[in-house]
């Protein structure tokens, strides 16, 4: 089995957003693989605990998405690949190009099954890995917060849709995006940072990758902006009962949402 | 030159959902008199959906319906989506940023090797065109995006309670005077692929609201200190038609599932009134609510960082205060 997922490096979500002249400081900033990315990969893991095969990490990214390699290594994967953009800004945040990066990889790899995040909580447009899959002609499910193989070549999954929970039969190849809930991913061991730092990771140019020739951006960043700031508002003195009447009377009156 | 606009509408049991009506005054802010509004809708039961969208303005509601599309799945669905794209060729797509909208828009953008905008909160316009506003690291800051001149069609998801709802009572869609009422054509359902097959639809907590689509959330954290402690917030909830999350705290805690978290990790939402019961405040969890309109904390400990964007305080015990907020509300409500 052949088992690939799809990570990105992004902040740490306990980090505050600090934009210089609407660019984004990376300064002293600790990163982490996206938290989705993480039950994706725990859970190829899991997959190749159970029914054996080879988990590679892919990742499309600056330099320093290397680290987020490094620390998927030391989890547990066999081996890594890094696609580094392009220098100059605008294709590594659209969407399309890079889902036709990943795809061109994947297609001379032959996955069996590919795993990757709902969605980064960093741009969080939740389109790569779906467009992959449609890009590979893979079935895909979003969200799943189960997975059970249930033959040669099929799975049963669970997947969350805004409250329902829906049971899907799907057969592999096939692409899934985990959600919140799937696993608890593992710590990398000490034995398996070790081991990590001896594994080789496939850098691949973008520039490289044979297809269209230029790949020209669908979409592109004009403004990034902080959110509105929001004023601490008043604190409700009194007791329980006092403190209960005057919100309501302020959700009333002041607030008039009620 | 006249451009057609595509809505994909989307079902909640019988009837629309309110993004579709959103989605529909995106249109509204973007179209002029000559063009064309068009409306996609799937699933299994359309009478209602379709008597709801006899607007002035649209002009042809397309309805794929089977009894394949009684739950979203998305081979089915995209194999529909797809029929109707080839046969309209639409230059704007519109979904919502929903759990079927994120995983058609992009199948269909990766499709036509084209651009999508995702999770758009609302839409300006200047000499260049339009541009598109969104919330990135999950509300920590807001971009605005644009389409390439090399995007054919625009393919954009909007975000769930930020546009209003259009109706025919509070607004007119710029292409009403052409077209009185829809002309309804039925599409008809490719084959399945077969490569996922919906077994089972379990409706988890009955009757709850979605959170994204919430006017009014309860929220609880680690200081409802166990399962049973969201059971008042549950409480309150109903009174108020409204929907319970949670913080990862809470989640990670074990008291509830992790669908009702709210953080960058997630949900992100944006009602128009936030209880946040015992939760402190991380930074992950503001950035999944400070967006809200109104925002309510109620928190033992004076100090927690949640007071620092409330609207309004309380200092006190939840166990005590939400109860009581119930019995008021619901001697307003009856």
């Amino acid at each position: 089995m052949s088992i690939f997922v799809l990570i990105k490096q992004t902040f740490d979500t306990e980090e505050k957003v600090v934009l210089t002249d609407g660019v984004l400081s990376e300064d002293g900033v600790k990163w982490v693989i996206n938290p989705y990315d993480e039950y994706a990969l725990e859970e190829a893991m899991r997959w190749k605990e159970a029914h054996g095969g080879t988990v590679t990490v892919l990742t499309a990214g600056p330099e320093r998405s290397q680290e987020a390699l490094r620390t998927a290594l030391a989890m547990g994967a066999d081996d890594a690949i890094h696609i580094v953009p392009p220098e100059g800004r605008g294709t590594s945040d659209d969407e399309y190009i890079v889902s036709s990066w990943i795809a061109s990889i994947l297609q001379e790899q032959q996955p069996d099954i590919i795993f990757g995040g709902h969605f980064s909580v960093d741009q969080g447009s939740a389109q790569v890995a779906v467009r992959v899959a449609t890009l590979l002609n893979m079935p895909h499910v979003s969200a799943i917060t189960g997975l059970e193989r249930t033959g040669d070549s099929l799975v049963q999954v669970q997947r969350d849709a805004e409250g329902n929970a829906e049971l899907l039969d799907v057969s592999l190849p096939a692409l899934f995006t985990a959600q919140q809930g799937l696993n608890e991913p593992r710590y990398p061991s000490l034995p398996g940072i070790m081991k990590a730092k001896r594994k080789p990771i496939r850098v691949v140019s973008a520039a490289e990758l044979s297809q269209e020739a230029a790949l020209e951006p669908r979409t592109e960043r004009l403004a990034l902006e902080p959110p509105p700031p929001r004023q601490a508002g008043r604190m409700i003195a009194g007791d329980a009962a006092a403190q209960v009447q005057e919100l309501i009377r302020l959700l009333h009156e002041e607030a008039k949402c009620l | 030159m006249s451009c057609t606009y595509a809505v994909i509408a989307e079902m909640r049991g019988n009837q629309l959902r309110q993004v579709t009506f959103e989605a529909l005054d995106a249109v509204q802010q973007m179209a002029s008199s000559d063009d064309r509004i068009i409306v996609l809708a799937i699933g299994y039961g359309l009478q209602e959906a379709v008597l709801s969208l006899s607007i002035p303005g649209i002009a042809h509601v397309y309805c794929a319906e089977d009894e394949r599309y009684k739950y979203y799945d998305s081979e089915a669905y995209f194999s529909a989506l797809r029929a109707f794209v080839e046969q309209e060729s639409p230059e704007v797509v519109l979904f919502g940023h929903t759990a079927m909208g994120r995983d058609l828009a992009p199948m269909l953008a990766a499709h036509l090797r084209t651009g999508q905008i995702s999770d758009v909160i609302s839409i300006s316009q200047d000499t260049d065109g339009f541009a598109f506003r969104r919330p990135v690291y999950a509300g920590k800051a807001f971009e605005t995006r644009r389409f390439t001149t090399q995007s054919n069609p625009w393919i954009i998801t909007i975000r769930p309670n930020n546009f209003p709802a259009f109706t025919p009572e509070n607004g007119t869609l710029p292409t009403h005077a052409t077209v009185s009422s829809p002309a309804v054509v039925a599409l008809p359902a490719p084959a399945p692929s077969l490569r996922t097959v919906v077994r089972d639809v379990v409706t988890k907590m009955s009757g709850s609201i979605d959170l994204a689509e919430a006017k009014i959330i309860v929220s609880g954290g680690r200081g409802v200190k166990s399962a049973g402690g969201f059971k008042p917030l549950e409480q309150l909830a109903l009174v108020l038609n409204g929907a319970v999350g949670a913080s990862r705290g809470a989640c990670d805690a074990g008291y509830c599932d992790y669908a009702l978290q709210i953080g960058q990790t997630g949900k992100v939402v944006t009602p128009e009134i936030y209880f946040a019961c015992g939760i402190s405040g991380a930074i992950q969890h503001l950035a999944g609510m400070s967006q809200s309109r109104v925002i309510i904390a109620i928190n033992i400990d004076p100090e927690a960082p949640i007071f620092q964007v409330a609207d309004y305080g309380i200092v006190g015990d939840l166990f005590e205060v939400v109860p009581l907020l119930t019995t008021e509300f619901r001697k307003m409500l009856v």
